[in-house]
């Protein structure tokens, strides 16, 4: 029986631009376990990325609640926010969210740092996560010398680094070739296999049959939560369409 | 909280990043700082060099004399008719200061000629009229030839001690021994040649005559002219005794009425130290409040400064916050930015105002000097400055919404 991590009720999230109101997320309840392997879905705009942000601990709705590992996240302080961020989420930004300034290393790095982790073996495990994504060649360039991919998978080695309770990532392989891209759905799978938690968020339905179950997002709203039937798993299955 | 190599690379690669901007807004930091340690060394310098200018001879001696050599404005009181020092009352004081091992009398009159047959001295000799104890108190040492004696004073006999200075000027290949000289109309005999002295400042002392006491006011006159009256103590443990004792018999000397200040004043070398402070004090607050102005300016630039970086590099905390950066983690590291651009500005400071000051110490012969307890003020006030304007800067780049500094835009 796999625990509980996220349970979110009713939630949603209203922005106001001027006189009109916005609802990103209208009334939205899910449930997702501890090893679960998540696709969300939906047309731009949906609300998914309003979604993940608030999955992640860095936005708060406008209402409903939020549970994290059974504890509300709208009760927790502003340190225990960073730490959840720090220590149980590795979050891929569908932007990136890069330090401009800083080489992949330091990018890479960047959690660790806040973990307090020692120099050496933050270097260490930075370039491990690097290796992993096939950047063991590019440890010193910085972003603006990194193809748009290289970027994107940078971002995914700073999320995988801390080796988080649940990864969330917001269109990893949107900027990605085919072929990379299945080198990364087949990290996301052994990091899965390894208990860890995955939701990501995709556009394309042959990236979401990675996933065991995929749930659709129309206008703020959950339009169907279903398992995938026939999964695919990178190097091992053939990708055929098969969703219920 | 973490205080590590993230915070220092950070904010050292923002200041590198912007060396223009980060030079100018220090600039205030730096004249604030150059401006009151380039004072307190040269200061410092003028200090040193007054100490160690006293002799040990020197630093058991003191002078009594009708006014402050060094007045700072009009006078306070209405005592412009000050009764001179004379020489009973000189003597009346011999008489009672027991205490002291040497107690002597002294003038001097100045811008003088001595002829010697066809030669004859610029008008800068230094006559000096003495007693055995100013010989004494001055440290006049006869190279060869005889002291004065006891009686040279008591029949003010027409003899004199002469400087090799006035030596060299007339008694080219003569013994001066037993000649007389001629200074202002008046035949002299020479009984004694006065040692060299090292000189100060690279100034020769050694162009100067003395005369007992009593025939030099017979030549220079006895009214109008006050006596310098100079005491040597036996030893440093005594010396404020005999000073305190000397200052009452003049009192009782001069009839001061109790509650009166003193009609003459006594020089020591405490009092010599606290006259150069009473006139380097003014000084000192000058440089105190040109820095504290400059600081303060310094400081609401680098205030500004700090919120235009806040701002630039809003997208840069909120990534930070979003790997899991704490508030007080986004608070140190711009705090730390801003302390340490007011540490390289007072550093700069420092450095020069270090420099200059000993250049132009240099140039007044003063001592080597570091200021080091004003370093220690001067670094304090830059990290203060840098905590009190880097503060609210600081504060607000902490306080961002992580989801909004994301979605800055730069
Ligand atoms: N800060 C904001 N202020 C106002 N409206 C916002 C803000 N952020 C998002 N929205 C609105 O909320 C809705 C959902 O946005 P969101 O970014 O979650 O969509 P998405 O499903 O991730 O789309 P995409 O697939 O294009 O990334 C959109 O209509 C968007 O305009
Ligand atoms: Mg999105």
């Amino acid at each position: 029986m796999n625990e509980n991590i996220i349970n979110i009720e009713h939630i949603s999230k209203v922005y106001t631009v001027g006189d009109v109101k916005v609802h990103a997320l209208y009334d939205v309840s899910l449930r997702i376990d501890s090893t679960e392997y998540v696709a969300i879905m939906g047309p731009s705009g949906s609300g998914k990325s309003t979604l993940m942000n608030m999955l992640g601990c860095l936005d708060t709705p406008s209402g409903g609640k939020y549970d994290f590992k059974t504890r509300n996240v709208s009760l927790m302080t502003d340190n225990e926010l960073a730490e959840i961020r720090n220590r149980e989420i590795g979050f891929v930004f569908q932007t990136f969210n890069l330090l401009s300034r800083s080489n992949a290393l330091h990018n890479v790095e960047l959690p660790l740092i806040y973990a307090g982790v020692p120099s050496a073996e933050r270097k260490e495990r930075a370039n491990q996560a690097l290796i992993s994504v096939g950047l063991g060649d590019r440890v010193h360039h910085k972003p603006n010398e990194l193809s748009g991919g290289q970027r994107q998978r940078v971002a995914i080695a700073r999320a995988l680094v801390t080796n988080p309770a649940i990864i969330l990532a917001d269109e990893p392989t949107g900027n990605l070739d085919s072929k990379t891209g299945e080198e990364i759905m087949l990290l996301f799978h052994e990091i899965n296999q390894k208990g860890n938690t995955i939701i990501l968020v995709t556009h394309e339905e042959y990236i979401a049959q990675h996933a065991a179950r995929v749930i659709r997002v129309r206008d703020g709203l959950v339009e169907r939560d279903e398992a995938i039937v026939n999964r695919y798993i990178p190097g091992i299955s053939k990708p055929e369409s098969a969703v219920k | 909280m973490r205080i590590n190599y993230e915070v220092f690379s950070v904010a050292f690669g923002s200041i590198r990043q912007n060396r223009l901007r980060a030079g100018l807004t220090i600039l205030g930091v730096v004249v604030g700082i150059f401006s009151i340690i380039v004072i307190m060394t040269i200061i410092t310098m003028l200090q040193n060099s007054i100490e160690s200018g006293f002799s040990d001879l020197n630093k058991n001696t003191f002078q009594i004399q009708k006014w402050e050599a060094m007045r700072m404005g009009p006078h306070h009181h209405g005592d412009r008719n000050r009764k001179d020092i004379t020489i009973e009352d000189f003597d009346r004081l011999q008489g009672m200061l027991t205490q002291a091992l040497y107690i002597g009398a002294e003038q001097w009159s100045f811008g003088r000629v001595v002829k010697y047959g066809n030669k004859e001295t610029n008008p800068n000799v230094q006559i000096a009229g003495m007693t055995i104890g100013a010989l004494r108190n001055n440290n006049v040492k006869v190279e060869v030839g005889r002291d004065f004696i006891q009686t040279d004073i008591d029949f003010a006999r027409n003899v004199c001690l002469i400087g090799m200075d006035v030596v060299d000027k007339i008694f080219t290949g003569v013994d001066p021994l037993g000649q007389q000289v001629i200074i202002d109309g008046l035949p002299i005999t020479v009984v004694g040649v006065l040692e060299r002295t090292p000189q100060l400042f690279g100034q020769s002392k050694d162009n100067y005559i003395v005369f007992p006491i009593s025939s030099w006011q017979i030549i220079y006159g006895k009214t109008g002219r006050s006596v310098n009256i100079t005491v040597m103590s036996h030893s440093k443990e005594d010396y404020n005794q005999v000073i305190d004792a000397a200052m009452g018999y003049m009192r009782t000397i001069r009839k001061v009425a109790p509650g009166e200040d003193n009609d003459f004043y006594i020089f020591s070398n405490e009092s010599l130290i606290s006259q150069v402070n009473d006139i380097t004090s003014g000084i000192k607050i000058g440089a105190l409040v040109v820095s504290i102005i400059a600081l303060l300016a310094a400081g609401v630039g680098i205030m500004n400064i700090m919120l235009v970086s806040v701002t630039e590099r809003t997208k840069e905390i909120g990534i930070r916050k979003a790997v899991g950066a704490k508030r007080a983690d986004i608070l140190i590291q711009f705090l730390f930015e801003a302390i340490l651009l007011c540490i390289i500005g007072g550093v700069i400071g420092i450095a020069l105002g270090v420099g200059l000051g000993n250049l132009v110490g240099k140039l007044i012969n003063a001592q080597t000097a570091i200021p080091y307890n004003w370093i220690a003020i001067g670094i304090s006030t830059c990290v203060f400055v840098g905590v009190l304007f880097g503060t609210y800067p600081a504060y607000k780049a902490a306080n961002l919404d992580p989801i909004e500094a994301l979605r800055h835009e730069t």
